[in-house]
């Protein structure tokens, strides 16, 4: 078992630093790019552009109650959401990592469904788990949770067992 | 060949996007008004060729289907959120319960990113019985499939054949894991228990007895005229559509695309063993049946390579802050006790950071994505549940079909609610 102590984000080659115009960072061996909302569909058509053909995986985090800092490179300013993709290059076999900040005050971040429409239950997902809305998608509506339920489950202040089961159209009692 | 048809928005895509008020709002009527030969219909969720709790709302014009959308959620039961109120030793009993049908592979990538952030090595031999229990669990959820693919089409007594083969497997699940399924036996830093005395033996008979069985299947179905007419031509998809849709597994290589985690992306020991990627032509329900049913074969290779070059050594590692103690110990190491105690209560820190493992499941891509804090649970625990990406390609496949052969797409995209939901 090794060492409980923070660990430093690895330096990645000097010529990853940079793609895209984005920061780029080494996480558990994996190319992963920081972006803004403001970048982050300029980033991921370029990547698009690049031959990287299929979303694999779209989600979220929310860092609200993370104890201390992230291991984030030091340009990157943290908000409360990050949105996490992940890509494939079928041709070069090739996985890149994008991490949106998406800040809990206006949390949306634009669809990436023109780009890759596998996307469009994934965003979904996470509008329904974490309430961060995805511009221009075709239906942001939830997915999982009944279509009128309050509330954004994996929030992290979205507490387990103290939330009453809703039911819509609860009959008068018998 | 293009992916157009998978990226329109507007009506004339494949894609329902109704919402289920406005569905019901609607009721069985036209959803245009000025077409009364369109009508809405309901499907589900508890129609028996549903593979669970899916309920499809499906725009239709006599018996073809327009547009259609999956509703989902039926069995969500927070997984995720539990996930992180679970430590890492419990973690595997919840993520085990997602896909029901091939447990172990949920279990195996749970467990294979909890060993990347703590950074450890498990030794050979868990490694090598961590891919005999998962090949072996393929050939258990493709049999499955098989089954279910059977009754959905009519062929009632494949159905019987596939949960008897299907039963064999989980007879020797139930020896090594004392459990048929919701095994909890991959866990961090190794499996549960070592394999009983004899496995080999076990083995060996269970694949002579399914080897003949699939010739017996090939004869009932592959070849048969109703078969085929049933299956072939039905919810065809290219490669270019099932990439953009995100689609991994069977979904993407019956399109001719040779995909395979296990040959792609190397884990656990699969660049030691020989086996080949099963890919289809046309991308229809017929190549994903076959696909399936060659899979079993080539699992069943895997399966004998494994008996032949087993390693000795320990099942699990040695590290007693990761996994408990032989029983035995306690009663005379305090220290034993103590570290018992500890993994059984608090559980184990792992270190902070964040890490993504794939693995290549009978439905495709299986990840997960877990974000530790440095405490004994996972921060956020994510899982890429394939059953529920592939999902997407379920309108695009049925659209301009017959509802009838929605039925054998449904069943050819081999979803399992239970992950879907989580």
């Amino acid at each position: 078992m090794p060492e409980l102590t923070e660990p430093e984000p690895t330096k990645p080659e000097l010529a990853q630093t940079e793609r895209y115009g984005a920061s780029a960072s080494e996480i558990s061996s994996q190319t992963v790019l920081f972006v803004t909302v403001e970048e982050y569909l300029e980033v991921a058509n370029a990547a698009r552009e690049d031959g990287f053909d299929q979303l694999i995986d779209l989600t979220a985090v929310d860092y609200l109650d993370y104890p201390g800092t992230r291991v984030r490179p030091a340009e990157v300013k943290p908000e409360r959401f990050e949105v996490v993709v992940q890509l494939i290059n079928h041709t070069s076999r090739e996985r890149l990592g994008l991490r949106v900040q998406v800040p809990a005050t206006e949390p949306t971040a634009p669809s990436l469904f023109d780009l890759w429409p596998g996307s469009e239950n994934l965003e979904r997902e996470v509008f329904d788990m974490f309430g961060i809305e995805f511009a221009e998608h075709p239906d942001m509506s939830r997915i999982l949770m009944p279509e009128d339920w309050i509330g954004h489950p994996l929030r992290k202040d979205f507490a387990v067992g103290e939330v009453p089961v809703q039911f819509s159209e609860a009959s008068a009692p018998r | 060949m293009t992916a157009e048809r998978v990226m329109r928005r507007g009506n004339d895509s494949a894609v329902l996007r109704l919402s289920e008020a406005e569905a019901a709002r609607i009721g069985g009527d036209a959803s245009d008004p000025d077409d009364d030969e369109r009508v809405m219909l309901n499907m589900g969720p508890a129609h028996p060729s549903t593979h669970g709790v899916l309920r499809l709302m499906l725009e239709m014009e006599g018996e073809t289907v327009l547009r259609s959308k999956p509703v989902i959620g039926y069995l969500h039961t927070g997984m995720e959120k539990q996930g992180e109120n679970l430590t890492y030793l419990q973690g595997c009993t919840n993520v085990t319960r997602m896909d029901y049908a091939s447990p172990l592979f949920s279990e195996l990538a749970f467990s294979l990113t909890t060993e990347k952030l703590l950074g450890v090595e498990v030794p050979e031999r868990a490694t090598w019985i961590r891919m005999l229990m998962c090949e072996l669990n393929r050939i258990s959820s493709h049999l499955l499939f098989l089954a279910t693919n059977g009754i959905d089409l009519g062929a009632v007594s494949m159905m019987i054949y596939g949960w008897r083969e299907r039963e064999e497997v989980l007879r020797f699940f139930e020896k090594v894991t004392g459990l048929r399924m919701n095994h909890n036996y991959i866990r961090p830093g190794g499996v549960a228990a070592d394999l009983h005395d004899g496995w080999q033996g076990d083995l060996s008979e269970l694949l002579e007895l399914i080897e003949p069985r699939l010739d017996e299947y090939e004869v009932l179905m592959t070849g048969q005229p109703i078969w085929r007419e049933r299956l072939q031509g039905v919810g065809a998809i290219n490669a270019d559509e099932a990439i953009a849709l995100s689609a991994t597994g069977p979904l993407l290589r019956s399109t001719g695309y040779a995909w395979d985690l296990r040959r792609d992306e190397p884990y656990l020991a699969y660049d030691e063993v020989d086996f080949d990627v099963i890919v289809g032509t046309y991308g229809d329900c017929y190549d994903r049946y076959a696909i399936r049913i060659n899979e079993i074969r080539e699992s069943m290779r895997i399966v004998e390579q494994v008996i032949d070059r087993m390693p000795r050594g320990d099942y699990r590692m040695q590290d007693k802050k990761v996994t408990p103690p032989p029983r035995l110990r306690i009663d005379e190491s305090m220290e034993a006790l103590i570290h018992h105690f500890k993994i059984f209560t608090e559980g184990y820190q792992v270190p902070r950071g964040e890490a993504y493992t794939a693995v290549e499941s009978p439905r495709g891509e299986l990840g997960v994505y877990i974000v530790s804090d440095g405490t004994s649970t996972p921060y956020r625990m994510r899982v890429r549940p394939p059953s529920f990406i592939n999902l997407q390609t379920l309108p695009h496949l049925m659209r301009g079909g017959l509802i009838a052969d929605g039925v054998a797409i449904i069943s050819s995209v081999d979803p399992i609610l239970g992950e879907v939901d989580r």
